[in-house]
């Protein structure tokens, strides 16, 4: 279920704004990547081109490769809606489609591929999934209420569960505990940690201890100047990033000289 | 149009940054507080009083009628005896009214979605301005063009549908006479009411939370998708808010009904058929005729016009209040 990304000289470009510059690294399956980095080096944008989310934004496009086990996420007949079910995502602010009931919202993935699926399934698969998502005991007694009834950290496991009740092979989360209290971002990385046996994980945080935390591999952001393009500085085991980076900029960062 | 009223009391502030002793309300909070509660109480008052003016002056017509005021269809309120009921005018302002919302709602969302999620950005624009403009044009203008253009071009459609739809009783025309019909006033009233239900759901269309959208878009939906997934839950009571104002406008509107309808006060199932009456437009064609049973004859037409937009408007509230902790307020 799991499958492993290869990003070669990456480009990416908002109309002609150059968001991110010559990116390239790779991301093993069942493995947790973060990238980290400065406020708008670039790696939220590096993160959702991974999925062709950043192509929400009029004006968006690519230059260079992004391979899913060997196959172009931008190739010439790629739909971004096949890639976006292949690789899910994770927001920054938890996003429950707000008419839904809970259980509604676990399943809303599996309405969209076109298959109808009897109700009993899709009530086991909402199960499954909350429990992947560490939410089950917490909410089987009210299935059918709101999901913008929960907390926000409750609310975050719920997306969680909604992005992998579709059975990605890739998980993107996009600052996922920035917008929530130390128990339930605790309660997300203990989560990341399971998620890892299944599922390739591309985390972005501002926050370098829970990179350090959670991730095996880190790849550090940065931009030269304003209005310059971002580039990954540079990327490695996530305990050497931290331990022993071997550029001047990383070692700044991460020792919190700026950033 | 909108009835229900929330009282704007607003909370008064607690202590402030000189010092923590002192009048705990500024004047400014009081003046405030007496302008909200003024205008909200204004509003109050206009509303009792309309009512109150139109019961008032209804009830020497009730009186004076010998026939069943709900169930006739005759308008003869000046006779002695007087002889008059509203069964047509309900029957004709209904339908013209549904003929224009069967239209008008599901184009204007359309119109609404094109520009607000579809359209590029500068077409989206100049349209947007286009249907908040077309929103804007009195009906008279409508009225006009609807009787001048619309009418000889609308009778080959009303054959159209006698021939291949005639089968469904209100497509049928035994007359052969196409023109001054209640499609074809229905058919103005829903290109009124279209830019106004289309202005309004797309206000509320570009309001929906990037949140939303891009929680459906990371899912895999397609852009139709996510319009059902995010975009019309979120939307659904401004849309039905939008349907209602243009129903409000479809029900009251006078002058183009007016000069479409051949007045008629009979119950006619064939809406292709020349003929029908709108409480609004037999109001405003009676009125400098009438003597005065006449008049109140027609205010309390009038009464029966107002009871039936309150109780769609509620009916509506009642729609959106009844799954509120599902709505994207909260």
């Amino acid at each position: 279920m799991a499958k492993r990304i290869d990003v070669t000289d990456l480009d990416i470009y908002y109309g002609s704004f150059k968001a991110v510059e010559g990116a390239t690294l790779s991301i093993e399956p069942r493995s947790v990547t973060a990238f980290i980095g400065p406020s708008g080096c670039g790696k939220s944008t590096m993160l959702r081109a991974l999925n062709r989310m950043h192509e929400v934004i009029p004006g968006a496009y690519v230059e260079g490769k992004v391979l899913l086990d060997g196959e172009d996420l931008y190739g010439a007949n790629v739909d971004p809606v096949n890639v976006r079910r292949t690789i899910g995502m994770v927001f920054q602010r938890p996003n429950p489609f707000p008419t839904m009931s809970i259980r509604d919202n676990v399943v809303a993935g599996l309405r969209l591929d076109g298959t109808r699926r009897k109700k009993a399934e899709l009530d086991e698969i909402a199960e499954r999934s909350l429990r992947g998502a560490n939410l089950w005991d917490e909410v089987k007694d009210r299935l059918h209420r709101p999901g913008s009834g929960l907390s926000g950290g409750q609310q975050q496991r719920l997306c969680i569960a909604r992005a992998i009740a579709v059975e990605p092979q890739v998980l993107l989360m996009d600052e996922p505990c920035s917008a929530l209290d130390p128990i339930s971002t605790l309660a997300i990385e203990d989560l990341i940690e399971q998620l890892k046996e299944r599922f390739t994980i591309v985390i972005v945080t501002h926050n370098m201890q829970q990179a350090a935390r959670v991730s095996d591999t880190t790849g550090f952001f940065n931009l030269s100047g304003i209005g310059k393009p971002g580039k990954l500085v540079e990327m490695a085991e996530t305990d050497v990033i931290f331990s022993n980076p071997t550029q001047q900029a990383t070692e700044d960062y991460i020792s919190g000289r700026f950033g | 149009m909108s009835t229900t009223l929330e009282p704007t009391g607003t909370p008064v502030p607690s202590s402030a940054a000189r010092g923590i002793t002192g009048a705990s309300v500024r004047p400014g909070d009081r003046v405030f507080l007496g302008l909200s509660r003024g205008a909200g109480l204004l509003i109050l008052l206009t509303m009792a009083s309309i009512a109150i003016f139109l019961v008032v002056k209804a009830i020497p017509a009730l009186q004076a009628n010998t026939a069943n005021f709900l169930t006739s269809t005759a308008w003869f309120p000046d006779q002695s005896p007087a002889v008059f009921g509203i069964a047509a005018l309900v029957f004709g302002t209904v339908m013209t009214s549904i003929v224009a919302m069967v239209l008008a709602v599901p184009v204007g969302i359309g119109i609404a979605l094109f520009i607000a999620h579809y359209a590029p950005r500068r077409l989206a624009t100049a349209l947007g301005f286009v249907t908040d403009l077309l929103a804007a044009v009195p009906s008279i203008i409508f009225g006009m063009w609807g009787l001048q253009f619309l009418t000889p071009h609308m009778e080959g459609l009303g054959e159209w549908l006698n021939t291949y739809l005639g089968f469904i009783p209100i497509f049928t025309n035994t007359l052969g006479l196409y023109s001054k019909s209640i499609l074809i006033a229905g058919v103005v009233l829903a290109i009124m009411i279209l830019p106004t239900i289309s202005a309004i759901t797309r206000e509320v269309f570009v309001q929906v939370p990037r949140d939303h959208i891009e929680a459906a878009l990371a899912l895999g939906a397609t852009r139709w998708e996510m319009v059902r997934l995010s975009i019309f839950p979120f939307a659904k009571p401004g849309m039905i808010s939008a349907a209602m104002l243009g129903l409000g406008r479809a029900l009251g509107e006078t002058i183009a009904v007016a000069l479409i309808l051949s007045a008629s006060y009979d119950i006619n199932r064939h809406i292709t058929e020349p003929g029908g009456n709108t409480f609004a437009a037999n109001i405003a064609l009676r009125w400098n005729e009438a003597g005065p049973i006449g008049l109140s004859a027609l205010v309390a037409s009038g009464l029966v016009l107002f009871v039936i937009t309150l109780v769609v408007n509620m009916g509506a509230r009642a729609v959106i209040a009844r799954r509120a902790e599902f709505s994207g307020a909260n």
